[in-house]
């Protein structure tokens, strides 16, 4: 029985595909797809304010609601963070990948791996929580400028308006330090794993070639690894873009795009206007992920 | 004498326990195509990527006309490298790949391009400029890779098994084309391969690497002809090898001695040997017909087998095939016969 259901099945290799394949479809199509459907379908309706009522018929005044200076402001505040923590990540990620990648020995290696990826397995809140105790007034960062009798710097530092705040544990630049340890691994891996991909004898060709190790940096590593670097940026552009979280332990008053729809769609209600600030980051991606096609990052996935 | 283009002063490689070159001296002539002969881990590439300065002697000292290179790194030294696997750059195009060593020496670029041109038509790639590396095919990317080196007018031009890759008609009609490029530029080839087919046709000289040690260097004639040990009589061309007593009673003395398969005459058991001939009685064992030619295995007198290698100009399969079993009596020049040592 067993084995004419194999023999029938191997003569239809259309009728496995369907089989495997069937359940995963299905479950993109109508969860994955059809609440993003929802979504957008949402954003489409509006609040009544008398009453409080989402009101379903087909109107653009919820995203006009977006185009207000205090949304206009939170999309600016959230996209400008997400692209210093993409910037910032980059810097730091790429000598350590590079290390990883070429120098490391393979004990080392595994070392650095485990290192990289350990954070990830431990709980987010717990991480970001540490970093309120590291950042606040009486915390470790505080104590270190202490000690180097620094303190006058930080509050200068702390001064600054736009990123400054009353202690680093509720300002911008303590949002900042936190967004840039939490994904530095997503960083870190692609950059990794693009560099090992790039054959040692390219290396050696530039080097015959006459190009020094400046050169070669420049003309072969960089351009070779760059599509590391733009995968590793989609992942901290929009993990920055959508959390709520580090702006809610960390941040000041001003709102980031994740507090927004947070608070829309909880305790205000307002379900299309969150549904619409989620757009925001979407579109932002799809054109973030646009330019990086250009720029070949999907090349070599 | 003028200066010898390489020098290897007493050049050894150890990488931990393992002599990857061992005490190796070297003098490459100015414009030769040199090439160095060996199978995998003799050290052959070892003594390249030194050439190259992609690794460095452990102790010894090499010399680029009469320079000491040694410790020098691969930019500063005047030598290119045709890689193994190309080694072309995958984002720039072929012309960028070209005049990769300008750009950096910064050349102006519409003189980089005259150049690249030149370097096109050199290697008989018009028109290809603009191309990515991965469009091309494996024959016509050896032969940017060979543009790429050529442009930077090195003293001597570095060839890593630069046609392992490629099938056997391209093979050969590339060995053509790399002699006839090299005797055009005039620059000192050195080329490593383990193909000793390759070397023997496009080589002024040879080295036959061995264990990290040179057996011998030498004309492709001299290496076939005059083997002077039993490793490069078997690794150039298949050769017999005939030691002992079975030597003693053919010349006289127990030395081994090679005799290569083609000089080998096939006789009947009672054919008399002329002046000068060595001779002995064998019974064939087996009978390959290959076509062209036809090989025997010989059981000779006092043990062990010789390969005999027969053209057939007049025999047809059918009557190289019913000699099995036969004896036969083979004879060969005794200057055909080379004392290999050992």
């Amino acid at each position: 029985m067993l084995d004419r259901a194999s023999t029938y099945l191997y003569q239809r290799p259309k009728l496995i595909l369907a089989l495997l394949l069937g359940p995963p479809i299905i479950y993109m199509l109508v969860v994955y797809l059809g609440s993003l459907f929802a979504l957008l379908i949402n954003s489409f309706f509006y609040l009544e304010e008398f009453t409080g009522l989402v009101v379903r018929q087909f109107t653009l005044r919820t995203y006009l609601q977006l185009f207000s200076p205090t949304n206009l402001g939170i999309f600016g505040r959230t996209a400008g963070m997400a692209m210093a923590v993409t910037i910032a990540d980059a810097i730091i990620a790429f000598p350590l990948a590079y290390y990883i990648a070429r120098f490391a020995s393979p004990r080392m290696k595994t070392f650095l791996y485990i290192a990289v990826t350990l954070p990830l397995w431990s709980s987010y809140l717990v991480r970001v929580y540490a970093w309120k105790l590291i950042l606040a007034k009486e915390g470790i960062v505080s104590w270190v400028f202490n000690l180097f009798g620094l303190q006058p710097a930080l509050d200068w530092i702390l001064s600054i308006p736009g990123i400054g705040g009353s202690s680093l544990s509720l300002s911008p630049i303590g949002m900042f330090i936190a967004f840039c340890y939490i994904w530095l691994p997503y960083m870190i891996v692609p950059i990794q794993t693009a560099l090992e991909r790039v054959p040692k004898s390219l290396l050696e060709a530039s080097s015959d070639l006459g190009a020094n190790a400046a050169q070669t940096f420049r003309n072969v590593i960089l351009p070779l690894s760059f599509p590391g670097v733009v995968a590793g940026s989609i992942f901290t552009f929009s993990l920055t873009l959508g959390d709520f979280i580090v702006p809610q332990v960390l941040g000041n008053s001003r709102f980031f795009i994740g507090q927004a729809v947070y608070s829309y769609q909880g305790t205000a209600g307002n379900i299309p206007l969150a549904a619409a600030f989620t757009m925001g980051p979407i579109v932002i991606m799809v054109v973030y992920l646009l330019i990086a096609r250009k720029l070949g990052a999907f090349d070599a996935l | 004498m003028t200066t010898p283009a390489i020098r290897f002063d007493k050049v050894s490689r150890h990488f931990g326990e393992v002599k990857a070159v061992d005490n190796a001296n070297l003098e490459i002539q100015d414009g030769e195509f040199f090439s160095m002969l060996g199978p995998s881990g003799s050290g052959k590439t070892t003594c390249l990527r030194m050439i190259a300065g992609f690794d460095r002697p452990t102790s010894g000292n090499i010399f680029l006309y009469g320079q000491n290179v040694s410790d020098l790194p691969p930019y500063k030294r005047d030598v290119n490298t045709v890689f193994q696997d190309y080694a072309l750059f995958p984002h720039m195009t072929i012309e960028e790949n070209i005049a990769y060593g300008l750009m950096v020496k910064g050349v102006s670029k519409t003189e980089r391009y005259r150049q690249v041109d030149e370097m096109l038509d050199l290697v008989r790639l018009p028109g290809f400029g603009y191309r990515k590396p991965s469009q091309l095919s494996g024959g016509q990317r050896q032969r940017v890779a060979l543009a790429r080196a050529l442009i930077n007018h090195p003293k001597v031009l570095l060839l890593d098994e630069p046609l392992g890759a490629l099938d056997l008609k391209l093979r050969q009609q590339m060995q053509v084309e790399l002699k006839a490029i090299q005797q055009r530029v005039g620059i000192t080839f050195i080329f490593v391969t383990h193909d000793q087919e390759e070397a023997l046709t496009m080589s002024d000289r040879i080295a036959v690497f061995n264990e990290g040690k040179i057996e011998q260097v030498g004309t492709p004639s001299e290496i076939y002809e005059r083997p002077v040990s039993p490793f490069v009589a078997g690794f150039v061309g298949t050769s017999n090898l005939i030691s002992g007593e079975v030597a003693k009673r053919i010349t006289g003395s127990d030395q081994t001695f090679s005799i290569r398969p083609e000089k080998i005459h096939l006789d009947s058991p009672n054919g008399r040997s002329e002046k000068d001939m060595l001779s002995i009685d064998g019974v064939v064992r087996d009978v390959v017909y290959l076509g062209l030619f036809t090989r025997y295995l010989v059981e000779i007198e006092g043990g062990g087998d010789l390969v005999v290698v027969v053209q057939n100009l007049k025999t047809t399969s059918m009557d190289v095939l019913s000699a099995r079993g036969q004896k036969v009596r083979l004879h060969w020049h005794k200057d055909h016969a080379s004392r290999v040592g050992g």
